[in-house]
């Protein structure tokens, strides 16, 4: 059953050192604030997974927490590079970063592989590309039914995902809407989860389209309003461009990069939703 | 004489690939730019489809990704991911894919992945595969668009991201794509189409004022002419506003 407790004490509790971590939310909900937390808690030796590694991944890289990234598409959305990936690909910096590599498909059917139990997921997919010799999750399975060669993609289980949502209730039920991405598969196919939210409600109220997770599927639940940015969250923020437009300059050098870490991340405290 | 310049016509040569009606997947940058500009102008029925899930979104202005709110707000559906590349992709039901690349090589295969012939020491590491190798497999067509230079037309793509016609005729059948693959290759000096029967791209389209041998020249292979080559419009007045409305509605991204 979910636990209401602070930024701090869910990613002290849930994420560990050498932990397997997903951290989603496709352009719309990223756990910016709880990526963070990881970054400020000093956590090494991670294994980060995400289908579009994006400015959280850039940042957590960069700032020394990652051994291995698994990912499917690692670029600033519709602005060019993420500069501290590509310092650790190219030039090991600050650490080497293992890379483990799909494509968007493989990725979502991983995930709902995890969610499902089942030891792999299976899509037209990979065949005549060059990812599959790259990647070992990735295998040619025959359908036993018309014998169509199809591809078979390794079930993710990630130790812990953490994602940000609109809103959840006192018992810790989490609601999200609008791009509801790949969360819902990351949850379930993870051993523990943490959820940030905009607020923290009495009732959840009905929604079109939103996803409800149930309290006892997820491990921790913190109030952080606007822990999103520069991404967002639908009906309580826009997505900050300007900011995704910014970073590319901020990142390219790895002495403004650390100045904004020192200013941003590692000179805030955690948010602890004092309002909530 | 309106003046204008070789992206625009590259962006307006796509757009107008998109017949009204159509249902189009779309990748950030100059696919959206394209398949914005037309339902702006000759395809205001154009159903946009995005990675991130939306489908049918019908924004006023243009997304800097494929995420952004107005997507989700202006959809007909809004589905999860999942969902999105298995039962709207993977099934075959939708009719154009639309990609850019980093490399393509004569037969349209694309690099999206590594520049350099080592993967685990590349040269440059570029963003990688995304949706791109499901839609290049899945769509009923796929149009690339991309600069073309002897840097992007490689003799050999330094890494298979996406299958086009892989080495000829048999290799779609043989590797399961169901899909129509690459139909048309859209640059910023003319448009390339696949041979009927070697599958490999011939020059069948060119801008005015582009010469065949400025395009030899920007191309890494010895490049087949069409023998029914034809010179491409230039943009319209009403072809030009629209996109110039449309790029002042983003702002600029870095380089």
């Amino acid at each position: 059953m979910a636990e209401i407790v602070t930024l701090a004490e869910a990613i002290a509790a849930a994420v560990h050192d050498g932990d397997t971590v997903a951290m989603e939310g496709f352009t719309h909900l990223i756990p910016h604030a709880a990526g963070h937390e990881v970054i400020r808690q000093h956590r090494r030796g991670l294994t980060l997974v995400r289908m579009t590694p994006d400015v959280i991944y850039d940042q957590m890289i960069g700032a020394g927490c990652a051994r291995k990234l698994v990912f499917s598409w690692a670029g600033n959305p519709g602005v060019g590079s993420l500069h501290r990936f590509r310092d650790a690909v190219e030039n090991s910096w600050p650490g080497r970063l293992e890379l483990e590599e799909h494509s968007h498909a493989g990725m979502a059917n991983r995930y709902q592989a995890g969610a499902s139990g089942l030891p792999f997921g299976v899509l037209r997919g990979y065949r005549g590309t060059s990812l599959a010799a790259q990647t070992s999750g990735v295998a040619e399975i025959v359908c036993p039914f018309t014998g169509e060669v199809l591809t078979a993609v390794s079930a993710l289980r990630p130790d812990v995902a953490v994602i940000h949502a609109q809103r959840a209730d006192r018992n810790g039920n989490v609601q999200y809407w609008g791009i509801t991405g790949v969360q819902k598969e990351a949850v379930l196919a993870s051993k523990r989860s943490v959820v940030t939210v905009e607020e923290v409600v009495e009732v959840l109220e009905p929604r079109p389209g939103a996803v409800v997770l149930p309290a006892w599927v997820v491990s921790y639940v913190a109030c952080v309003p606007g822990g999103a940015h520069p991404s967002y969250a639908l009906g309580y923020s826009q997505r900050d461009n300007a900011f995704y437009l910014a970073w590319d300059q901020i990142s390219r050098d790895r002495g403004t990069f650390a100045a904004w870490l020192d200013e941003h991340v590692y000179g805030q405290g955690a948010r602890v939703g004092a309002a909530c | 004489m309106l003046s204008y310049t070789a992206d625009e016509m590259m962006t307006v040569t796509a757009a107008r690939a998109l017949r009204d009606g159509m249902t189009c997947f779309v990748g950030i940058g100059r696919p959206s730019e394209a398949a914005n500009l037309a339902r702006a102008t000759h395809a205001p029925n154009l159903v946009l489809i995005y990675e991130s899930g939306t489908i049918g979104a019908k924004p006023d202005g243009l997304p800097l990704s494929i995420g952004d709110g107005i997507l989700a707000e202006t959809a007909d559906a809004v589905v999860s991911v999942p969902e999105i590349f298995n039962y709207w992709l993977q099934s075959g039901r939708i009719d154009v894919g639309f990609l850019g690349a980093a490399q393509l090589d004569r037969h349209g295969n694309i690099n999206t992945t590594v520049i350099g012939d080592d993967y685990a020491e590349p040269a440059v590491r570029l963003p990688g595969a995304g949706g791109a190798p499901e839609i290049a497999a899945a769509c009923k067509e796929v149009i690339v668009v991309l600069r073309q230079s002897r840097r992007t037309f490689a003799e050999r793509v330094d890494f298979v991201t996406s299958v086009g016609f892989g080495t000829g005729p048999d290799s779609r059948p043989e590797l399961g794509l169901t899909g129509g693959g690459p139909r048309q290759v859209i640059t910023d000096l003319g448009v390339l189409r696949p041979d009927p029967k070697s599958f490999e791209l011939v020059l069948a389209g060119i801008y005015p004022g582009v010469s065949i041998a400025q395009v030899n020249d920007n191309t890494g292979w010895d490049l087949a002419i069409s023998p029914d080559l034809a010179e491409i419009a230039p943009p319209s007045g009403d072809e030009l506003t629209a996109l110039r409305e449309l790029l002042a509605s983003v702002p600029a991204a870095a380089s």
